[in-house]
């Protein structure tokens, strides 16, 4: 009996202190944050030494001061003012100014305009900047049961850079062999798209069509036209990038008793379910049509354009810049010409 | 065999733990003792709190009637009664409860001269109820980390917990748990039907013993682990699922707050093919 006993603890030893060796331990203490009825583990669990990082990761730039809206129009002092013309040419300049620090911070002025003629069109940043103050205008416009009074501007997804870091093309996925022999539904790649899981690895093409990603049944056996299982784990891999790009687990949204219940979820998950149309929307008509815009060492690996996902905006937190609303400062944007 | 075929040697005085002869006598075939005593009296006043409970809610089903923790608001503190108080009081009757009838098996097993091998398997059960209500509560910060009382109640705890990691199956610890879980079982019905199989013979046919169990395994899997040792596997493979399942919710929250899966990026990270 002795020797079982050691053998029990030396094998208990092994495998504990294997897993202690891995790397991304936390400790406590731990922030917890309760989202639900007491008891039902409706929680969000935050470690706050990682949630420095976040805060220091969204912060705001500086305000450029106000603009006076009186004045000469921006049209009558400079050509070829599309779709802010009717700004004075204060706040025109200072959306101009705006942008720059937002979208072209390294690259100045000269990466959407010609230096010695601002009104030439040739540059393609340029083109697509124009169309982007449109989708950013509507966003805020038309989208508010998603993007609320808090609005978006460039700097949410831009945040100083030309092409925001969270996109997303077309993925071909790994080489695999023809046929059946190499197919594998897209499973156990460990994608960071879908958090290293084995679930299929491009989540996103459920981000252009207009299907309803919800798989679970409504009557206790199946019946009728249920889903697959191949669906159920494309939304599932849906939900693992949208818990990733917003940083929550799963009961941010869902009561995990019954996930297709509204009754018993989050009011986060009614937003949500805006921000997959809102995502849609805005990939459908406002991306992939400047297709043709784009040269192609901006396009992916299959020529499609660069399109927007949960985490483009989010970046890893609930309220992108968390909740910081820097359309307020900047209301110029929402009058953008459609 | 009858069961009083033991009961001259069981019924000895001394042994006790505490109380010394105070408790030491038989109440029809049960052993009383001091530790039965606080047995009775913890289950009692946990079972009158868990019915007041019952009746302050909404239902009186039984699958229903649900006794939740306080909100975490509450820290570590004590709540109001109805809010959750009521589960700290019954938290620590069933504690009480549960220890005092381990230690009630400690003095039984002290009578007749045995091993403490029951009690302390009966141990790493109340281990993992402590982990649970008392110990990663504890770590968290808050008492409302603990899991309700209720038969639906506490699925719905076990589910949303397991989301809180995205995906629990990830949980290496929990793998670990599962794994001795459907060993524990697996093992028990072979173990189960060997010894069945050997003590129902055919009509005609002679009862078979230990040879032929162990033949039998000898001949199918070229070994047989014997009549003893397949007793301490079972207690092993047993104690061990117990124990990893307290060490695979200890370890989520406390020491690791994001999703089970991308604990395993240090096998995607191996330098032999990262």
């Amino acid at each position: 009996m002795k020797i079982a006993f050691w053998a029990s603890l030396a094998l208990a030893a092994f495998f504990g202190t294997f897993m202690l060796l891995t790397a991304g331990w936390e400790r406590p203490p731990i922030k917890s944050v309760q989202t639900g009825y007491r008891g039902l583990a409706l929680e969000q669990n935050i470690n706050p030494r990682r949630e420095a990082t976040v805060i220091a990761r969204n912060q705001l730039p500086d305000v450029i001061p106000e603009a006076s809206p009186e004045g000469p129009r921006a049209s009558a002092v400079y050509e070829n003012v599309q779709v802010l013309g009717h700004l004075s040419e204060e706040q025109f300049v200072r959306v101009m100014l705006a942008i720059t620090d937002w979208v072209s911070r390294d690259e100045g002025c000269n990466y959407c305009h010609v230096a010695e003629n601002l009104a030439d069109d040739s540059l393609y940043p340029k083109r697509v900047a124009r169309r982007m103050l449109q989708m950013t205008a509507h966003t805020n416009l038309s989208w508010q049961k998603h993007v609320r009074e808090t609005g978006v501007t460039c700097y949410t997804c831009h945040r100083g850079q030309p092409v925001p870091e969270k996109i997303w093309f077309s993925n071909p996925g790994p080489v695999a062999a023809r046929g059946p022999v190499g197919y594998r539904a897209g499973q156990n790649i460990a994608a960071a798209s879908v958090g290293t899981t084995s679930l299929p690895f491009d989540p996103f093409p459920s981000l252009l069509n207009d299907d309803n990603v919800r798989v679970i049944s409504t009557s206790a056996l199946p019946s009728g036209d249920g889903a697959s299982i191949k669906r159920t784990e494309r939304t599932y891999a849906l939900m693992m990038h949208m818990s990733r790009a917003l940083g929550q687990n799963c009961t941010f949204c869902h009561n995990s008793r019954s996930f297709f219940d509204w009754n018993q979820s989050a009011p986060q998950r009614t937003s949500a379910w805006y921000g997959i149309r809102m995502v849609r929307d805005l990939n459908t008509n406002y991306l992939v049509p400047l297709t043709p815009t784009f040269p192609p060492h901006r396009l992916g690996p299959l020529g499609d354009v660069a399109k927007i996902n949960c985490g483009t905006c989010h970046q890893g937190v609930n309220k992108p810049l968390l909740g910081a609303s820097m359309l307020r400062d900047y209301p110029e944007l929402n009058e953008v010409k459609q | 065999m009858a069961l009083l075929t033991f009961e001259r040697k069981y019924r000895v005085r001394g042994g006790t733990l505490l109380g010394g002869d105070l408790f030491d006598f038989w109440f029809g075939p049960f052993y009383v003792g001091f530790f039965g005593v606080t047995t009775i009296f913890f289950a009692a006043i946990g079972t009158g709190l868990i019915l007041w409970g019952a009746a302050l809610g909404p239902t009186w089903n039984p699958w229903l009637i649900n006794i939740a923790p306080p909100d975490l608001k509450y820290g570590l503190g004590l709540a109001p009664l109805k809010e959750g108080g009521l589960w700290q009081l019954i938290t620590v009757c069933a504690i009480g409860a549960f220890v005092s009838w381990a230690l009630r098996q400690a003095e039984i097993a002290r009578k007749l001269g045995m091993g403490l091998h029951v009690p302390a398997a009966y141990g790493v059960a109340i281990f993992a109820y402590v982990t649970l209500v008392v110990i990663r509560p504890l770590l968290l910060g808050a008492w409302g980390h603990g899991f309700p009382y209720g038969i639906f109640s506490h699925l719905d705890w076990v589910s949303n917990v397991g989301y809180q990691y995205l995906h629990f199956h990830y949980n290496p610890a929990h793998m670990l748990a599962v794994s001795f879980f459907f060993t524990t079982t697996f093992a028990l019905s072979l173990h189960g039907s060997a010894i069945l199989s050997a003590a129902n013979p055919k009509k005609g046919e002679r009862l078979k013993g230990a040879e032929h169990e162990n033949t039998f395994f000898r001949d199918h899997i070229g070994y047989s682990i014997g009549v003893l040792g397949i007793h301490r596997l079972g207690l092993f493979l047993a104690l061990s699922a117990g124990f990893w399942s307290a060490v695979c919710i200890v370890i989520s929250g406390p020491f690791w707050t994001r999703g089970w899966p991308e604990w395993w990026n240090w096998w995607l990270d191996l330098p032999i093919w990262r």
